[in-house]
């Protein structure tokens, strides 16, 4: 089989997405931003949406989108009484449908294609988007190599970190900045929809294989990018969608993980947690 | 090291610190005591900078160095670390060696290697106290440090506190329950109840009327005795009480009966 150009681009985008996915996901996990990772990427369709009518980059539309949403967040769970998943669950809901309202007025007026921002279109790729993604994923790579020792340790105990003299703060609002950085690349790769499955799947399955953090963040990067290429390689043979399809070969690594390796280094059965 | 003065915090109209002036200076042990809800940990949060106080000042040296030890440890069981990369976080130049001794002084040496998310209750927190202790902080601040470590191994914990202090030479601010620890190693009691009861030495502190309002004629009993048996125990007899005798009475945890207990 020839190995065709866009196939190439796409896997190499598959794989820079995965890069920084891998070591974020570790911390979506480990500080319990599962539904919060979804409601960013719920909101970056708004992003996309926004992005067309001020005709600005999409990328830089669904940052900016991102960490405002955050923001709103952090203060809505300041002042109100409601439940934390309650009120992501109405950022989460209300965002989502905005965008695709808006996104769908557009499709009179220009061709927008809604599924692509959904569920990726990774096969589109061209070769700037290349360098979009492995310049954004770069970077979040390198601030969270910076930062490792002090996001860990506000994650083991945010309290400890403050009287040891680190900006708690400052440290969530990076890590905010960074998943919303991710989501951002990952729209082109799986989609709105499906990003989250690139940032939690992989980080699971590298817990049950992991004794340090480290490890786990390694191993969940390497859990990604072979869920790209597997995902890749069963789409192009039997022609199905390739954002969903990396999505289940993620889901079907993370089971026969769990199937093959029962118990985790980190389970302990006389401890309730 | 750290000067409280006038600070005051309130959650949801209802106040938690109420004009609280506190102070820790270099080599002083503060005990704060005081009834559930009567805002110690609160107290402890402002100190380290975790909450900002509604009003009030809270000043800090310049670049002192904190060691902290909440009163619970709440590790994500999916997130793992062992004991020994815990300590080295602490610490920017930790070596192996230094994380082994730290543990075996507060008698957790075995657990170097294993996840902190199966750790017991105690056994974090004697690895937190070896965490704080590996920073060589110039002040300390202990929330209920041994409130799950074993009644055996409280008193031998209490006086490796107190040889923290002279080693780094650094001010320990800690919440307690325990009376033979209030009574034998600390230098000022403050008895809170979102406002400062009274304070002072341990001695004082038991014969003011708030704090016998508070705990009771039997607690502030206690603590008057205990010093009268210290001073008996070795200037009439001039022999050693072994620690034993007293250990079901000082270290009892059941509030109901416990006489020497605050």
């Amino acid at each position: 089989m020839i190995i065709e150009e866009f196939i190439v681009r796409a896997l190499f985008g598959g794989i820079g997405t995965a890069i920084a996915a891998g070591p974020l996901g570790c911390f979506v996990v480990w500080r319990r931003m599962a539904y919060f990772g979804t409601t960013l990427s719920h909101a970056a369709l708004l992003g996309v949406a926004i992005g067309l009518i001020l005709h600005i980059d999409v990328t830089i539309a669904v940052v900016a989108v991102c960490v405002a949403i955050a923001l709103l967040l952090a203060l809505l769970q300041q002042k109100g009484t409601l439940p934390n998943d309650t009120v992501l669950g109405i950022l989460d809901q209300g965002t989502l449908a905005l965008g695709i309202l808006v996104i769908v007025a557009f499709l009179q007026t220009m061709r927008v294609d809604l599924l692509s921002y959904l569920f990726g279109d990774i096969l589109a790729i061209r070769t700037v988007d290349l360098y979009v993604i492995y310049g954004v994923s770069l970077i979040a790579l390198a601030i969270v190599v910076t930062f490792w020792k002090s996001l860990l340790t506000i994650t083991v105990d945010e309290e400890i970190a403050t009287a040891e003299g680190i900006n708690v703060l400052a440290m969530r609002l990076i890590l905010t900045l960074l998943i919303a950085m991710v989501i951002a690349i990952g729209m082109k790769v799986v989609g709105a929809l499906l990003i989250v499955s690139l940032l939690i799947l992989p980080a699971a399955t590298a817990q049950q294989l992991s004794r340090s953090p480290e490890q786990m963040a390694i191993v969940a990067t390497s859990i990604g990018v072979a869920s790209v290429m597997l995902g890749l390689t069963v789409s192009l043979y039997t022609d199905t969608p390739t954002g969903p399809t990396i999505a289940v070969a993620a889901t079907g690594i993370f089971i026969a993980t769990q199937i093959l390796f029962k118990s985790s280094p980190t389970r302990n059965p006389n401890l309730k947690t | 090291m750290v000067e409280v003065t006038g600070i005051c915090i309130a959650r949801e109209g209802r106040a938690v610190l109420d004009h609280v002036d506190i102070s820790v200076s270099r080599g002083e042990i503060v005990t704060v005591v005081g009834i559930n809800g009567a805002g110690k940990t609160s107290l402890l949060r402002a100190v380290i900078g975790s909450i900002q106080p509604d009003s009030g000042h809270i000043w800090r040296r310049p670049d002192l160095r904190i060691g902290y030890m909440p009163q619970q440890l709440d590790v994500d069981a999916a997130m793992p670390i062992t004991v020994g990369r815990f300590l080295s976080l602490g610490t920017g130049n930790s070596s192996k060696a230094r994380s082994e001794k730290a543990l075996s002084e507060v008698g957790a040496a075995p657990l170097i290697s294993q996840q902190l998310a199966t750790l017991s209750g105690g056994e974090r927190q004697r690895v937190m106290m070896a965490r704080a202790m590996l920073r060589e902080p110039d002040l300390l601040v202990l929330d209920e440090p041994m409130s799950s470590v074993d009644v055996s191994a409280q008193a031998g914990l209490y006086q490796l506190i107190g040889n923290i202090r002279t080693r780094f030479n650094c001010g320990i601010l800690l919440v307690s329950h325990d009376l033979h620890h209030v009574m034998s190693s600390t230098d000022k009691v403050i008895c809170l109840n979102r406002h400062v009861c009274c304070t002072g030495q341990p001695q004082m502190v038991a014969r003011d009327p708030e704090f016998i309002a508070l705990f009771g004629q039997t607690g502030a009993d206690a603590i008057a005795n205990y010093k009268h048996h210290h001073d008996h125990r070795h200037s009439d007899h001039g022999e050693v009480i072994p620690l034993s005798e007293k250990a079901p009475h000082m270290f009892d945890k059941n509030i109901e009966n416990s006489g020497p207990q605050i």
